[in-house]
């Protein structure tokens, strides 16, 4: 087991007050420990933590592109592998890099069957470019690309299904987590990189800049994403899921009220007949995962 | 060991002995014949690199990076479309300067889709930051693979290198090839030294992103390390032929130039041609020459400067366009620059784009038009389909 005492990436980065990616780099390096080769994407993440000639990152880091990540690790790996060396392998992306521009590395290097760890960290669109869509975005959530307007209610889509996409390789190990819960992201990061094959993890990782909440309530916003049933928490160990986090679910509106990439949805009345299509997408994930506690 | 191979195949040989612990590539004619045989090779046990069948060229040269960044040398080969999809990546290798040897089998580009022969595909990527070398024959291609890798991972250079021959005209040709012996290599080129690498004992950060503070000084010192590359390759080809007897210890080769009046410049395959051309011309009392041009970047320029002195014309042959550019071919542009303190006359002929047939009696009309002055245009076109 790792030491979760260790600080592996380190303070003094470029975040937002309040940035859930950064709060997840910490955990991910808790769960992975210190003989850990970290392979980044364009993004926040690698913007916010190596401004030249600083880092933040106190295991080794190579970024080279935003959407040949995996592809980059599958070269680590054949090298470590060749070797005879011991590090694990981590991909941290974020979801445009993931769900959108380097699915053909992705897909390759699962297919492949590289011992790697690939994890998203989903803040629900590019957040690094000014708040665009991606295909992680959820539905109805106004971005710069997919704003709210008189014709339109935001994003028109329901967010893409990447654990499903991966588990459909065959990867041994998918798994889901939220940073509103840190031992959780730990201990499946810990699994990850413990099991031979590639596995992938997705991240929930509020963004306050991007989905307008303040700084301070990042982790509440993590909560009430699983409290409502819009973001299940859940593992898919060989194919078949498993585990998904039981919650006495609270309506979608408790969720989407709090943020300005809502907002709409409220203004200048509330707009019931969207927000039930939202709260049919968390209905819908109740009972594929089972999630709702019997009382 | 002298034995009749495939340009591919004496390719693949090439990589055999330098060893590379990762392969990653991704099939294209008319390089898959090299990744064909080196997959066999790795079956066999013959080779024993990690071989990474990948889902593009993208992520071919991707891999490579990083398992370059982990310490180990790497190889791939393209053509082409390949190296057009792979070019983010391209110029990403040479900027965190990790010594990777590509083979470029000179392929056409798309539109139209043809798969036949010409150096569009890696002369559009001159800016890159990878060294270029332009193979004549199958024997070259065999030793400039050989050199490209003490050239790459040589720590003052640290650059990747293209080794650029001419699609089917040497990929697909069966030519004699003296094959060293693993030993002589070995001595030659030794185990790879990593300058640094992702290491768990030793962690750094790699591919950081630079504010405008600090953006222009990292393409400084590739610039720096490309114009080191002149000596470094110069050196690396005296040592070569100290070693193995072929003398690569120039950057360009002048052929029957002396007392030349017209001389022709190339690159590649065609050169071969272009010598049997000034045979027959000398015969009839031409006096023709020609400048090889074997590494295009770094570009010689002093070198051209002191190979051309005293001729009073120059056409250089173009398998390239530069479309929109006065002169048509990217290659004239460095030649009349290396020549911009004489008199001597620059002109630039595009020919042979996508595999069309290059004959002796071309290069006797291209030297006719050079002796008159007529240049900077397409040659021989098929002015019925006009």
């Amino acid at each position: 087991m790792a030491d979760r005492t260790l600080e592996l990436v380190d303070s003094g980065h470029r975040a937002c007050g309040g940035c859930g990616p950064a709060f997840a780099a910490r955990l991910i390096l808790k769960g992975a420990g210190e003989r850990s080769i970290v392979c980044a994407s364009t993004g926040c993440m690698e913007v916010f933590s190596t401004p030249y000639p600083q880092t933040a990152w106190k295991v080794p880091w190579i970024h080279s592109l935003f959407q040949n990540t995996a592809a980059v690790a599958s070269g680590v790996e054949a090298a470590l592998k060749r070797q005879g060396r011991d590090e694990h392998v981590l991909c941290i992306c974020g979801d445009g890099a993931t769900f959108d521009i380097g699915i053909l590395c992705i897909s390759g290097a699962f297919e492949r069957g590289h011992n790697i760890t690939y994890i998203c960290y989903d803040n629900e669109a590019y957040m690094n470019t000014g708040i665009q869509r991606s295909g992680a975005t959820p539905f109805d959530a106004s971005t710069t690309t997919s704003p709210a307007g008189k014709k339109s209610f935001g994003n028109s889509r329901p967010k893409k299904d990447m654990p499903q996409i991966l588990a459909a390789h065959g990867a041994p190990y998918v798994a889901t987590c939220s940073i509103a819960y840190p031992n959780d992201v730990i201990k499946k990061v810990e699994r990850a990189v413990n099991t031979d094959g590639p596995c992938y993890i997705q991240i929930h990782t509020p963004c306050c800049t991007g989905w307008g909440f303040d700084g301070s309530k990042t982790i509440d916003l993590g909560k009430l994403a699983i409290e409502t049933g819009l973001w299940v928490n859940y593992e898919i160990v060989n194919g078949k899921i498993e585990k998904a986090k039981k919650v006495k679910r609270k309506p979608v509106e408790e969720y989407l009220r709090v943020q300005k990439r809502f907002a709409h949805l409220f203004k200048p009345s509330v707009n019931t007949e969207e927000i039930a299509k939202i709260q049919a997408i968390a209905d819908a994930n109740a009972e594929k995962f089972g999630i709702d506690l019997k009382i | 060991m002298k034995a009749i191979l495939e340009g591919s195949h004496a390719v693949a040989e090439a990589v055999r002995l330098v060893k590379p612990e990762v392969i990653s590539a991704y099939p294209i004619t008319p390089q898959t014949h090299i990744v064909e045989r080196l997959a066999e090779m790795v079956a066999d046990g013959v080779l024993e690199s990690e071989y990474i069948c990948v889902d593009s060229e993208f992520s071919a040269l991707s891999a490579c990076l990083g398992a370059s960044a982990a310490g180990s040398r790497v190889y791939s080969a393209t053509s082409s479309q390949g190296l057009l999809f792979m070019a983010e990546v391209v110029f990403n290798v040479a900027g965190m300067r990790q010594p990777i040897v590509m083979s470029i089998a000179n392929r056409a580009v798309s539109a139209p889709l043809s798969i036949w022969n010409d150096q569009q595909d890696s002369l559009c990527l001159r800016d890159s930051g990878w060294i270029q070398l332009y193979a004549e024959d199958v024997q070259e291609t065999f030793d400039l693979h050989l050199l490209a890798y003490k050239v790459a991972e040589d720590h003052r250079i640290l650059l990747p290198v293209f080794v650029c021959f001419d699609g089917f005209i040497i990929s697909h040709t069966y030519e004699p090839v003296d094959i060293p012996e693993e030993k002589d290599v070995l001595a030659y080129l030794p185990p790879y030294v990593p300058f640094n690498k992702l290491d768990a004992d030793d962690p750094l950060s790699m591919g950081m992103y630079a504010t405008p503070e600090y953006y222009m000084e990292f393409r400084y010192e590739i610039d720096q390390a490309m114009g080191r590359a002149l000596n470094v390759i110069k050196q690396a080809g005296k040592e070569f032929k100290e070693k193995f007897g072929r003398d690569y210890s120039e950057l360009v080769e002048a052929y029957r130039l002396d007392d030349a009046e017209v001389a022709i410049v190339a690159m590649g395959s065609v050169c071969g041609t272009i010598k049997d051309a000034i045979d027959a011309m000398r015969a009839e009392g031409r006096k023709v020459g020609l400048l090889k041009i074997r590494a295009f970047r770094p570009f010689p320029a002093e070198d051209i400067k002191k190979a051309l002195a005293g001729i009073r014309k120059v056409g250089v042959f173009e398998k390239n366009v530069s479309i929109g550019s006065r002169m048509k071919g990217a290659v004239g542009y460095e030649i009349k620059d290396a020549l911009s303190d004489s008199s001597v006359q620059v002109i630039s002929y595009v020919a042979g784009l996508g595999g069309r047939d290059i004959r002796i009696e071309d290069i006797k009309k291209m030297t006719d038009a050079i002796e008159a002055g007529n240049g900077d245009c397409f040659f021989g076109l098929r002015e019925e389909l006009i």
